[in-house]
This record gives structure tokens, sequence and C-alpha cells, in this order.
């Protein structure tokens, strides 16, 4: 009988920690703000809702005395916020930088069958033909929004270490500029067109060695002077421009070229435009905006990232839910008397395992709270690279965003719920008699 | 040792307490056992017996750069080299450009240099025999269900045929695996076709290749026949870099990502958090027991035994949780790989993880240890037996 009991009380308690953790992660932060004010409410208006917030002052007032071991809880939950926080804002960071370097009324256009634009090759004719489509815009002058650029990729010596790495080489025609109105020059000029002249991106410049304007460097083995530093926020900061006729004279391309990137008439225009290439004969393109073409290539790298962080995350909580547990027993354990003493004067059982549950989630906010400060402190606009598409050094910041701090201080409540939970059931029924004797 | 009965009675005085905090150092190197492995396997990328033998040339100028064919004849004249073989990439794909296929078309002597690819001689004849025949890596002819002798179409996702499409028609003769399950990663990918069958039939290349990879005869000169083939290309339009295969995979990797320094940062912070716990634990522990301490000291027991049997408590509440937790990560890590089928690939824990795991654990013990056994030894068995 007493087993089946305790069993069926096992259960209930696994019940109630499930229905809980689904709902944390499933529900909006309204619906979670509008439970608090609740929680809150009941905490001022109800008996047994007072009378929890009175034990649970009493208990974060003793804070005090119980330094240590309330430490071990907010370093403990700290640490797995702050590694959990830094991890997902590396995915973030990487996400953003890729996937904002599009947008809805940029087209890029590519042969057909290839997985990135360092693969694609297009014949001058081709070219031609999809700078005439009618959805492309014209400027002033009537001439197409449209630039056909060339990617080749350069090995140049890195500034940390001295190891080579490779950089985007982008040769880019004339309307390169207009194409892309994210693009800012920040120092110096832009490279005139039929001389050997780089102008290179802020992420270039900080990743590489000597990409000053003024130097030179050796590329393709003919010597470039770098002219002009450009920003954009997004990865085209990673690479270098310079005249397309040229880095196809230098690299022996020809005329051909790997892309055609043009500005369409407006974001509603494009599945015309996808109409009017796929129907001409002539052409084996493939047609993308910008933003989802940028959005597929980071979509593998930020889905690792981000389930990298998440198990690394899971497995240091769960040592943090042992670390919370094992304080929070010892904490109870120690304060028995004191319980006692409370349910001997009336206190029911609720507000006890309400107060301890309070008191050990106030701990582990704080905790989170301090994770994720450390997290910003340390990290936020942190940069760092990768080898973007296989060929390209790709620099990209940690972007620490608000969404993710939440997500943080989530997972924070989430292993205080679970920490306190148990020491809490664990502390009510104590038979008043034997914990007033316990020493 | 013969207090060792006493050591694992204290140790578990507590049990709830003691498995809780065994189970946080459980996670703890859980973790690191598997951020270690990855970490190793990187590291030992291509550093194999055979591969030390081999060096890598490739373009220094740019990554997708390509060598004249001509070199080749050169390089085998170069003191020290035994053999010279070529290989260019194909940038296969089948059915779909997302599933990606490692193809390379290589020369007709390319498994010459690599004897750590297992292979059926007759099906490596009848490859040297057919034009359009490819070797397949077991892995793939699982992944695909290929049979040999069929016929399969791959996309190549940078080269067109000579039809103008890029749908290329192959023949598959023989399986290839790795002679070592352990090193099988890449070989089982893999896909290698005839490179005259190639070059003959796109547009794009005319007699070049990617790069070249030569045997020496003696390693410890390999440095000197590096240079002396980088100096058969310099000052021209193609010039070259030639290093081990190992340095020149590690290159690459470290463009990718500092793996080191990423585990070492997670597992800094993990340890840190780890080390405030079991000392808390273990400081939680020796405070409760002054009483008993004292009385040890009363009925012989020096100071420094009395250190002694707390570092020894602490290093074995750490070495237990440890052991299991590295323990459970050699198991999952394979478990993970084979679940996925392949998919995601785990690597097995190394006996340097064991070690380095082994070394972290006693340092911990001992640093968490520290401070209550000092507290211990200097007990004033007086005031300890009066409760104060």
């Amino acid at each position: 009988m007493n087993m089946l009991r305790s069993l069926l009380r096992g259960l209930g308690l696994a019940a109630v920690l499930v229905v809980f953790l689904v709902a944390w992660i499933v529900l909006p932060w309204p619906a979670l703000l509008g439970l608090a004010v609740l929680f809150a409410l009941w905490l001022l208006l109800t008996r047994s809702g007072r009378q929890a917030a009175s034990v649970t002052r009493v208990g974060v007032s003793t804070l005090g005395q119980r330094l240590g071991a309330s430490s071990v809880v907010v370093v403990g939950i700290a640490g797995v916020v702050g590694v959990l926080v830094a991890l997902l804002a590396m995915a973030e960071g990487y996400r953003q930088t890729v996937s904002g370097s599009g947008n809805a009324e940029t087209a890029i256009v590519l042969r057909g069958g290839s997985s990135a634009e360092l693969m694609s090759v297009l014949d001058r004719e081709t070219v031609n033909v999809v700078e005439r489509a009618p959805e492309v815009a014209r400027d002033a002058e009537g001439r197409p929004l449209a630039s056909p650029e060339l990617l080749v990729s350069a090995n140049l010596p890195r500034r940390d270490g001295g190891d080579e790495g490779s950089v985007t080489l982008r040769g880019v025609g004339p309307m390169a500029w207009a194409v892309r109105p994210a693009v800012q020059l920040v120092e110096g000029r832009r490279f005139e067109p039929g001389r050997r002249e780089l102008v290179v991106g802020k992420g270039a410049r900080r990743q590489f060695a000597g990409l000053e304007p003024g130097r030179s460097v050796r590329l393709g083995n003919e010597t470039w002077t770098v002219v002009g530093v450009f920003a954009s926020g997004d990865s085209t900061e990673s690479e270098m421009w310079a005249d397309a006729e040229i880095v196809s004279a230098v690299y022996r391309r020809g005329s051909s070229r790997a892309s055609v990137v043009a500005r369409l008439t407006s974001a509603r225009a494009f599945n015309a435009f996808k109409a009017t290439l796929a129907a001409d004969p002539r052409l084996k393109v493939e047609a993308s905006t910008t933003r989802d073409y940028y959005a597929s290539q980071s979509a593998t790298m930020t889905k690792v990232l981000r389930i990298i962080g998440i198990v690394v995350g899971s497995i240091m909580a769960i040592g943090a839910v042992f670390g919370a547990l094992n304080t929070m027993f010892a904490s109870v354990a120690a304060r028995a008397r004191e319980i006692a003493t409370l349910r001997a004067i009336g206190f029911r059982g609720l507000p006890v395992v309400v107060a301890v549950m309070l008191e050990t989630m106030l701990l582990a906010a704080l905790g989170g709270l301090l994770g994720g400060l450390l997290a910003w402190l340390l990290f936020n606009g942190y940069t760092a690279s990768t080898l973007a598409g296989g060929v390209s050094q790709l620099s990209f910041e940690f972007k620490v965003t608000g969404a993710l701090l939440w997500q943080g201080l989530k997972w924070a409540l989430a292993i205080g719920f679970i920490g306190g939970l148990f020491p809490a059931l664990r502390a009510a029924p104590l038979p008043v008699t034997d914990a007033l004797r316990a020493a | 040792m013969k207090y060792f009965h006493l050591i694992w009675a204290a140790l578990f005085r507590r049990k709830t307490r003691t498995l809780l905090t065994l189970a946080s150092i459980l996670a703890a190197f859980l973790l690191f056992g598997l951020l270690d492995g990855v970490r190793t396997s990187f590291d030992e990328l291509g550093r194999n017996a055979d591969g030390a033998q081999r060096l890598q040339t490739s373009s220094r100028l740019s990554l997708v750069q390509m060598l004249p064919l001509a070199l080749e004849p050169r390089i085998r004249q170069v003191a020290n080299i035994e053999d010279v073989t070529y290989a260019s990439w194909f940038g296969g794909a089948y059915q779909s450009p997302k599933n990606q296929i490692f193809s390379f078309a290589v020369a007709p002597n390319y498994l010459d240099l690599y004897p750590e690819i297992e292979f059926d001689p007759a099906q490596r004849e009848a490859w040297q025999q057919t034009r359009t025949g490819i070797l397949v890596g077991q892995g793939l002819m699982k992944r695909f269900d290929w049979k040999v002798g069929q016929k399969i179409p791959l996309q190549s996702t940078i080269f067109p045929n000579s039809d103008g499409s890029l749908n290329w028609s192959f023949d598959i003769v023989g399986v290839i695996r790795a002679r070592d399950p352990r090193q099988s990663g890449l070989t089982d990918q893999l896909v290698l076709m005839h490179y005259k069958y190639f070059e003959e039939s796109t547009p794009y290349i005319n007699s070049e290749v990617a790069w070249y990879v030569s045997k020496v005869a003696d390693v410890r000169r390999a440095d000197a026949a590096a240079k002396a083939i980088d100096a058969l290309s310099a000052n021209s339009p193609h010039e070259t870099r030639t290093m081990s295969e190992q340095a020149a995979l590690a290159a690459q990797l470290k463009q990718v990502a500092d793996i080191g320094m990423i585990v070492g940062s997670i597992m800094g912070a993990v340890f840190f958090t780890l080390l405030l716990l079991t000392g808390n634990t273990m400081a939680q522990a020796v405070r409760e027991r002054t009483s008993e301490l004292a009385v040890l000291k009363t009925i012989g027991f020096t100071s420094t035994s009395v250190l002694c049997m707390v570092l020894a408590e602490s290093v074995l509440l750490v070495l237990l949780g440890g052991a299991l937790g590295l323990g459970l990560a050699a198991l999952l890590g394979p478990l993970v790989s084979a679940g996925s089928g392949g998919a995601i690939n785990l690597p097995a824990i190394g006996w340097r993880s064991w070690l380095l795991g082994l070394g972290l654990m006693v340092g911990i013990g001992l640093l968490v240890g520290a401070l209550p056994a000092l507290r211990a030894m200097r007990l004033n068995i007086v005031d300890a037996l009066a409760g104060r």
C-alpha cells in the first residue's frame, strides 16, 4: 500500500514537472507574464499566499547566513547561462551577417545547378540577355541596374599568426555600387576602371595583413594597390572589390562572369523576372532574391552552431540542476527546526513549499542575469571568422540579443524550478516533533 | 590503502548529497569527454604513418587555381621523390545539388600513394580498363544502395560535360574502404574517377590539375624535397606551395575555427563551476565531522594523516564521478554515431583524452580538498571535542 502511494506520488510529481517544462518552453512571453501577474496576486491577496510571502521574506533575509551555499547555486547557473548565451550569440551573429546581406528587391542570377556563386559560370551572351530583362530597374540614364560579377579566391597572409588564409576577390562592373546601396565607402576612394586597384571591406582589412589604403599587395602574381575601404554590415565586408575586366585578365577568365546581381523594379517583380529568364531557351540560369540566396548559404552552419550551443548548454544545465538540488537539500535540512516551528505555529505545508521554491528561483534568476551580463560584456561584438562556403574567410561578430538573454533567463528559471521542487517537497511533510528535536 | 574503508564510509555518510555531487561531476566530465574527443580527432586528422610520407602541392595564389599537368614529370625528377600523383575536384552531387559527394578526378596511380585505402585488385584492374569507371567508398554504396556494375548519373556543380549539361554518367566498377576502421571518415564517402575522362569531356579544364601528391622516400628530408618542388614553379604564373599532408589539413582546419580555443573556454567555464560545487560539498562534509576528526587525532592519527585522508576523500569523489562521466561519453559517442547512420560522427575517446581527464580529476580533487584538509589538519583537539 505504501509502495503504491509513493509510486503514485512519484508519478504525480513527474507529471507536474513535465507539464511545467512543456508550458515553459512553449508559451510566449506575454502568457508567461500573465501567469506571473496571477501568481503575484495570489501572493498578495489569499491567506495561504500571504503566508507563503512572509516565509519567503524570512528565508531571503537569512540568505546572508548561507552565503556559501547560495553562491554555489548562483555561480553554477550563471556558468550555464553564460556558456549557452555565448554559443547561441555566435550562431546568431553568423546568421545575421550572412543572411543580412540580401533583400527582396535584389536578385542574383547564377548558372543552373550551381550551389554557390563561386561555382557558377555565365558566358557573355547570357549576361547580356539577363541585363536586358524588362524587370530589371534602370537608372536615370536608362542603363540597367545590373552588375555582372566575377569571383576568385586569393591567398593572403593573415593578421594573426601570419599563416595564409583565403579571401574573396570580387571583380565588379560600374553598376555594383548602385545595385548594393548598403555598401558605403568609409576611407579612400573607389577603384578606377582599367587599373589594378582594390577596394577592401572592413572585415577583410581586419583579418588580413597589409590591406591599408595606399599599400600594395600581391595577388595572382601581380601587384595591386589598395585605394579604399568600404563597410556594409554584412558578409560583403569580408570581400575585396576590383574592376571585373582586370580581374578576368589577371586570372584568365576571358569574358565569362560568375553571377549577375540585379536590382529589380520592385520586390513584386521577382516572379515575373524569374519567368522571363525561364522562358528564354538560350539561358540555363537560376534566379533567386539575394535574401533567399544568402539565407540558404547560412542555413546549415547556423543550424550546426545552434545545435552545438543547445547540446553543450543542456549537459551543463543537468549538472547545474544537480548542484542546485544538492544545495537546496542541504539548506532545507539546516533549517528543519525553523520550518518545524513555522508548522507548529500554524503555517500550512503549501506556503512552505512555495517559499522554498521561490527562494531557489530567486537565486536562479540572479544567476541567469549574472550569466547573461557576463556573456554580454565579454562576447557582444567579439569578432570571429570562419571559412564560409568552403573557400573564403567570413568575419562576423557575436551578437548577444535581447531574445537570447531572455532565453538564458528562461533556462535559469527552469533549472531553479526543478532544483527547488524536490527539496521543497521534502521540507513540507516533515513531522513537526521530529524536526523540532533535530539538532 | 588500509584506511580506504574509512574514507569510503566517510564519503557515503550522507548518500543523497554525495550522489548529487557525483551526478554533477559526471555531467561535467561527460561534456569534457565529448568535447575533447572532437578536439583530438581534429588534431589527429591526417596524422597517420602513411600520411607522414606524403606531400601536398597546390597553388600558392588561390584555393581554386589549377596547376599545369606538365609539372608532373618535373616533380618526379626531384630528389627524394618516389612517386607522384595528381587529382582535381569534380564537385559532384547525386540527384540534387544538396546531396554533395566528395568526388575527385585522379591519376591512374592514385591508389598507389594511399596504401590505407583497401580495394579488390580485380576491381582496380577493371577501373584501369574502364574510361568512365569509378571506385566508390563503401559508406556511399550503402547510403544510396548502389551495386557494382550499376551505371549512375552524377551532376557536377562546377564543370559541364562536353554536351553542355552538368550531367555526367559513370559506371561503378569497384568499392573502396579504409583499411583501419577508426580512420574511415573520408574514404568511405569517396568517389574516384579517371582524370582523363574528366579532362577530355569538360571544356573548362585543359591539362590542368588541382593538386599533386608526392611520396618521399626519406621522411626526414621531406622539407628539402618540398622546397625543391616549390622551386620548380618559382616566378611562374602558377607558383606552388608544398607542405606535408598533415600540415595542409591543419592549415585548412585552422581557417574554419580555432577548435582548441573554443573547447578550452567552454571546459574552463564548466570546471570553474564544478570546482565551486565540489568545494562546497567538501567544506560541508568536513565541517560536519569536526568532532570525529578530533577523535581520530586523539587516538593517535597525526595531523598529516588527517590531511591526507581528507584529500584522499575529495580525490576519490572526483575520480568516481569523472570516471563514470568519461565512461558514459565513451559509450555515447559510438552509439550516437551509429544511431544517426553516420550523419553525426562523434569520435571515440582516445587514450590521450582519458589521460588528460584523469589528470584533471586528480588536480580538481586536490584543489577542492585543499582548504577543508588544511582546516582538518589544524584542528585543535580540545576545541573540536567541545564543539567550539
